[in-house]
């Protein structure tokens, strides 16, 4: 994390996506991007721009500001990582510029211990992880192994940075009426859970 | 109306308000999202009338649009890289005969090797073509660009190329005020063709010139291109006036005012220039930017107007002469030819390398220092290079550099910059 990040000087609040070519992980961050828009703050977001394959590793970009946004850079250093994919982990340097303080996010229904992450998760912030399962999620809800709403709805419950609502709307938007339910649902689902962990941790640490 | 939508779209919804009455395009990326939302459109009707015309190639997309421009149609068309040395020829074509097209091209690098991603080759392959060529710096200025690019071709008969970064801008999702209809039609009265081949009046358009006029012709494209200068920052102040935003013209300063180090660029990078000229400033430097939006012609006056204080000017840019070096670096020193100051060229951000603020600090903090060398390639990998230029020398056979390098360097995928 840089200076200005670290002394609290920068607004700016940015997202990667990691995942694979067809899991929407550009839709994810344009998701994003829009409802925050929608909460009246700037916004911007851009995939890796790679030549997109089904299944080949993907990356996408989302910042958030109460400023207008100049930058055309790769986010560096991640105030939040998702990571769409876990199968990913051996593959793209995932973790590359994530700083101690940054928010996890992983799409998986075991936890970190049983992905090998346990010891690596130990130097961030308890609160700041949350294991997702959002594929889980999203066959439940869509019928469909698609996770990045739900990963979103899990987004806004360990960040606070969007309310689910707007991402909620955000979703009704993109997708239309029934896909754009089910999708609401999915991240609504996720947006429990991780609210469910919040509260966990602080009656934890109230008792 | 303030909208969060992608680039593409913005400049599709634009150009359908300036109503084009023939597209012809053929896809490339990264143009593709621009003229499939516009053939979208046409397809709806809710661009009408209008025909999209689909095509084999790129050098029919040009063709097409000369050949509409010059029945009086008001004409469009997008390309990028390959594309657009395809259509070349058409290209140079359409402005010898003075169509007034207008054409956004997605700027990407050209091969080979063979790459998608964005960079300013392709824009200066074309540099000399006798098109109008303006950059934009974000979405907002690239959607607003084609309004103005419509009035400023129709008047001088000149066809004008959009430049908006390939991918960077045109793939980005951000906040964009797509220009009202009404406003679009308030500034953009109805084309009204110098020429015009019409079967109840026939004409030829497209004559053979010899020695004896072909000079003339070309020195009356050069003027037309010279008033350019003159009505590109007038048509800048009445947009300004309709829209209430500061979109086109000739060239902007950004914290200029008392800096000693400036740097100058084209395009989307000038943002992030912006931000890494903010922590200089921050850190007691005296630097400043600024960004060339209209790049043919080049605004001689203008620029060295701007670097007027300056003592070490960088410029940074996407493409380079190979052999020689930067080529907005050359328009760069002829402007200020007569003033005492170092020249320095970076070139950055080739094939989509990423262009980060970090390294824009370490060029401003060199160039202030007078610590930066006369050409500099950003961020080059030269062990990279030193160690295929080792292969080189030590075997003959050394295979393709390209397939060499990659294998060399590894997994190229797992780069997040």
């Amino acid at each position: 994390m840089d200076d200005a990040t670290a002394k609290g000087l920068d607004t700016m609040f940015q997202i990667r996506f990691h995942g694979r070519g067809g899991q929407g992980v550009v839709t994810a961050a344009e998701l994003l991007s829009m409802a925050a828009f929608a909460e009246g703050r700037f916004s911007q977001a851009f995939p890796s721009f790679g030549s997109e394959r089904t299944g080949a590793p993907v990356v996408s970009f989302c910042r958030i500001d109460d400023r207008p946004i100049r930058s055309r850079e790769p986010v560096i250093v991640p105030n939040a990582l998702i990571i769409q994919d876990v199968t990913l982990l051996h593959q793209v340097d995932l973790f590359a510029g994530f700083p101690a303080e940054g928010y996890l996010l992983i799409n998986t229904s075991k936890g970190f211990e049983e992905l090998g992450l346990e010891q690596f998760v130990r130097q961030f912030h308890p609160r700041r992880l949350l294991a997702c399962p959002a594929t889980e999620l999203a066959l439940e809800h869509l019928g469909r192994p698609l996770p990045n709403a739900a990963l979103l709805g899990g987004f806004a419950a360990l960040t606070g940075q969007v309310t689910i609502d707007s991402i909620q709307a955000a979703i009704r938007e993109r997708f239309g009426p029934a896909a754009g339910e089910r999708n609401a649902a999915a991240a609504g689902a996720a947006y429990e859970l991780g609210m469910a962990q919040a509260k966990e941790f602080s009656d934890a640490a109230t008792n | 109306m303030l909208r969060q939508i992608e680039g593409s779209r913005a400049v599709a919804e634009t150009v359908a308000r300036c109503r084009p009455e023939v597209v012809c395009a053929y896809p490339i990326s990264p143009q593709t999202h621009i003229i499939e939302a516009i053939g979208a459109m046409v397809k709806a009707g809710t661009l009408s009338p209008c025909e999209f015309i689909n095509v084999e190639s790129e050098f029919a997309a040009m063709s097409v649009s000369i050949g509409a421009s010059a029945t009086g149609a008001r004409s469009y068309t997008a390309t990028a890289s390959q594309g657009l040395l395809f259509m070349l020829e058409a290209v140079y074509n359409a402005a010898g005969l003075g169509l007034p097209i207008v054409m956004t091209l997605a700027n990407r690098a050209i091969g080979a090797p063979i790459n998608i991603w964005n960079d300013h080759s392709d824009a200066m392959a074309a540099r000399d073509a006798g098109w109008i060529q303006l950059f934009a710096e974000t979405n907002q200025e690239a959607a607003d660009l084609h309004v103005q690019a419509f009035r400023l071709a129709e008047e001088l008969s000149v066809p004008v190329m959009v430049c908006m970064d390939g991918f960077i801008l045109t793939h980005a999702v951000e906040g964009i005020d797509v220009p009202e209809q009404s406003d679009v039609d308030a500034f953009l009265p109805p084309y009204e063709p110098r020429q015009l081949l019409d079967p109840a009046n026939p004409i030829s358009i497209g004559a053979m010139v010899g020695p004896e006029a072909f000079t003339e012709v070309r020195y009356l494209s050069h003027l037309r291109q010279l008033d350019a200068l003159e009505l590109i920052p007038e048509l800048a102040s009445r947009f300004n006036q309709a829209f209430g935003r500061d979109s086109g013209g000739l060239v902007h300063s950004y914290r200029t005012q008392d800096a000693t180090t400036v740097v100058v660029a084209l395009g989307s990078v000038l943002g992030t220039i912006k931000d890494a000229v903010d922590r200089r400033r921050d850190a007691g430097e005296r630097v400043g930017v600024v960004g060339i939006t209209t790049f043919r012609p080049f605004p001689f006056d203008e620029v060295r107007r701007a670097l007027s204080g300056a003592t070490t000017v960088i410029v940074v840019e996407k493409a380079f002469s190979v052999g020689f070096g930067g080529v907005l670096s050359t328009d760069v020193a002829m402007a200020t030819h007569d003033q005492d100051l170092t020249l320095r060229t970076v070139i950055a951000g080739l094939g989509g390398r990423a262009i980060l603020r970090s390294s824009l600090e370490r060029v401003l903090e060199d160039g202030a220092r007078g610590r930066l060398e006369s050409v500099t390639f950003l961020d080059l990998d030269h062990d990279a290079v030193d160690r295929e230029r080792q292969r080189m020398a030590s075997q003959r056979r050394s295979g393709p550099t390209a397939e060499n390098i990659l294998g060399d360097l590894g997994a190229v995928a797992s780069r997040i910059g």
